[in-house]
């Protein structure tokens, strides 16, 4: 595949996004989360499914969360989305304070910041891949002709090209993947959220997609990626281990797999 | 207001999209609306058209007219039988009262007879026949299809002349070759002098001159009845309508001094107005209008509770949609604006459908009743469906808008 950045004409602006998140060249951390706990009513019961986590994660970092279920991974993934917010504890995304927005506000962060790529896929079963990719670009109010032609050229970069008036029914597991991943690069956000991406994926296509991320990443771009599998954990270069709601261990991977870069133009 | 009319714009090209992905369910949908407007758009035009009739009725009897008569119209206050137990009106009275009164430009006593017209083996039966004089032609608006109202010579020596409404005319010579024709009433020869032109107010029913013939009013008494057995109606025009309640006041008086009433003695006569009509045709207008709009008003009730139903369970059936748009970040607006419009849009085209359905059905209506669909029908039409599109679609939407995007995306 070409390896020119996905958004070449744009780089000056992504630059220029990138640079917010410095501090005099000194690199700022997009995410720093400080003891925050999540607990949940069940009936009379308290569940705590976060007890006490404090992390950072800096800009251009691919780090992978890993936990049995049950673990509180899911509540994480939640909180580091902007789908939830903590009970306790600050969550400074960017440089704001997001523990305490309303639900608007989040949506709002989720819009323009975040890059959902979800196992199952969560495409409109009814419209096309490029109105799914530019579903969020609608709600940021983009103009229609801009968003079109973003939305087509971010297709193009995943290698979806000649797919771009297809019904997610008629394309394939992998393809699906694939547009979910360029609705989830559109918006060029500050993270790409990754929940068991390979999860409905045969090994082969899946790897494919492993390969699709790592681009992205090598791209200057931050990932989290959810995932219970030991050995799609370790394409990242950071991974943190959860279990009853705290972080067990927080590691580098010594020896990162990195897939061939054959994905894109392939399937 | 820019960021509104975005969302709006989005939210209804997003409508659009989940209306064609579900066109059955949508159609059905759509039925419930189609045929609450088209019963509400009917009901209102065929009330206008009544209305209407009723008001055209009116005013083929002239507009300036006052009516003096034993009867009181429209009476609430005076008992009947104190209506009854009056002296009658005679021609004698007229007679005195047309001597006495100056105001008015024109005055003629009636009197009514219903009879059997024949024309050679055409009959027509329960005929109103009105006795009156040349005069009465300028107390209306009446105007004629051929020949003339009989004149003053033939008035008063009682000549058996004859006018037509348009109607009696086409039953007995359906080639329209009245003229000159002789009729019988009552086995009396009547020459036709002239045929009125259709009034075409089929409310007034028998009183519709359409309905009547006029003949010189001695003929009346001499032919049919006694001229004790009906009181007679004292038709008057004020010169016009700032005169009318003078020419009242005056009748008022020179009524009391022809039947010789002293100052205690109450009036035994009335003096009847078309406002008094047109008050209680507005009366039982507004009665039809309220218990039909009800009625017509339930069945897009139920169209609307069908849209709801069918809404929710839209929005039940889409949580995951809902969940992944908000995941993108769909905010709580974005969302409830979707919901409505696609619920407005499916009203909208029930309502348009509706609209054409009315209006070929008051074509068919037209031929035995007056309904008439026009501008406003179009207007109450797209209100009307938009609004309960809106309102029906509320409380789904806000279902819709309120989900968690976590607990939406985990539905199954």
């Amino acid at each position: 595949m070409d390896q020119k950045y996905p958004f070449s004409q744009n780089e000056a602006d992504r630059r220029q996004d990138l640079n917010k998140l410095t501090n005099n060249g000194k690199t700022m951390n997009i995410i720093n989360i400080e003891h925050i706990a999540k607990i949940y009513q069940v009936g009379s019961e308290e569940v705590h499914a976060l007890r006490d986590v404090s992390l950072k994660i800096n800009k251009n970092e691919y780090v992978a969360i890993m936990g049995p279920s049950g673990s509180g991974k899911s509540t994480l993934m939640n909180i580091l989305g902007c789908l939830d917010t903590p009970t306790h504890g600050i969550y400074d995304f960017t440089g704001v304070n997001v523990s305490q927005m309303n639900d608007n506000e989040l949506a709002k962060i989720r819009n323009k910041e975040i890059g959902f790529v979800f196992q199952t896929f969560n495409l409109l079963a009814r419209s096309d891949a490029l109105h799914n990719v530019e579903l969020p670009l609608i709600y940021a109010g983009v103009p229609a002709s801009e968003r079109k032609e973003r939305a087509r050229e971010a297709l193009e970069h995943v290698g979806l090209a000649d797919r771009v008036h297809h019904k997610p029914n008629e394309l394939s597991g992998g393809q699906r993947q694939r547009v979910a991943i360029a609705r989830a690069l559109v918006t060029r956000p500050s993270i790409i959220l990754a929940d068991e991406p390979t999860g409905n994926l045969d090994t082969k296509t899946g790897e494919d997609i492993m390969a699709l991320f790592n681009d992205i990443f090598e791209l200057g771009n931050t990932i989290i990626l959810v995932t219970h599998e030991e050995y799609i954990a370790e394409h990242a270069k950071r991974i943190l281990r959860i279990r009853d709601g705290l972080i067990e261990k927080d590691e580098t991977v010594a020896n990162r797999y990195i897939p061939k870069k054959n994905g894109a133009s392939k399937i | 207001m820019k960021n509104f009319l975005f969302e709006l714009k989005e939210g209804l090209s997003i409508s659009f999209r989940a209306i064609r992905a579900n066109k059955i369910r949508a159609v059905l949908t759509t039925l419930g609306i189609v045929i609450g407007v088209t019963s509400v758009v009917l009901m209102s035009t065929a009330i206008k058209g009544i209305d209407s009739a009723f008001q055209k009725g009116v005013a083929s009897m002239g507009s300036d007219n006052l009516y003096i008569d034993k009867w009181e119209w429209f009476n609430n206050d005076i008992p009947w039988w104190e209506l009854r137990n009056r002296r009658n009106l005679t021609m004698e009275d007229y007679n005195k009262y047309k001597e006495l009164a100056k105001l008015p430009v024109a005055s003629a006593p009636t009197v009514w007879s219903t009879q059997t017209v024949k024309y050679k083996e055409r009959t027509v039966e329960y005929i109103i026949i009105q006795g009156t004089t040349s005069d009465y032609i300028n107390t209306t608006n009446l105007n004629f299809d051929t020949g003339r109202f009989f004149n003053e010579l033939e008035s008063s020596g009682g000549r058996q002349v004859v006018v037509l409404g348009s109607e009696v005319a086409k039953k007995l010579f359906p080639r329209g070759d009245a003229l000159d024709q002789e009729v019988k009433i009552k086995g009396h020869k009547f020459k036709v002098v002239g045929v009125l032109a259709e009034q075409g107010s089929w409310v007034m029913g028998n009183f519709n001159p359409d309905n009547q013939a006029f003949i010189p009013i001695q003929n009346v008494f001499k032919f049919f009845q006694n001229q004790s057995f009906r009181s007679v109606t004292f038709n008057v025009r004020a010169p016009n309508s700032q005169m009318v309640n003078e020419v009242k006041e005056e009748a008022i008086g020179v009524m009391r001094r022809v039947r010789g009433l002293r100052y205690d003695q109450a009036n035994d006569f009335s003096i009847n107005q078309q406002e008094a009509l047109l008050t209680q045709i507005d009366k039982t207008v507004g009665v039809i209008q309220i218990a039909g709009l009800f009625i017509t008003g339930l069945s897009l009730f139920v169209g609307a509770i069908g849209i709801m139903n069918i809404m929710f369970v839209s929005v039940k059936e889409r949580t995951r949609e809902i969940g992944i748009r908000k995941a993108i970040g769909a905010k709580k607006s974005t969302i409830l604006t979707q919901f409505i419009s696609e619920s407005a849009i499916i009203c909208l085209l029930g309502g348009m459908i509706g609209l054409i359905l009315a209006i070929i059905l008051s074509l068919v209506i037209n031929q035995f009743l007056p309904t008439s669909i026009q501008v406003d029908a179009f207007v109450l039409a797209v209100v009307i469906s938009i609004l309960t599109g809106v309102i029906s679609g509320f409380a789904p939407a806000y279902s819709a808008a309120k989900l968690d995007p976590v607990e939406a995306l985990r539905y199954e």
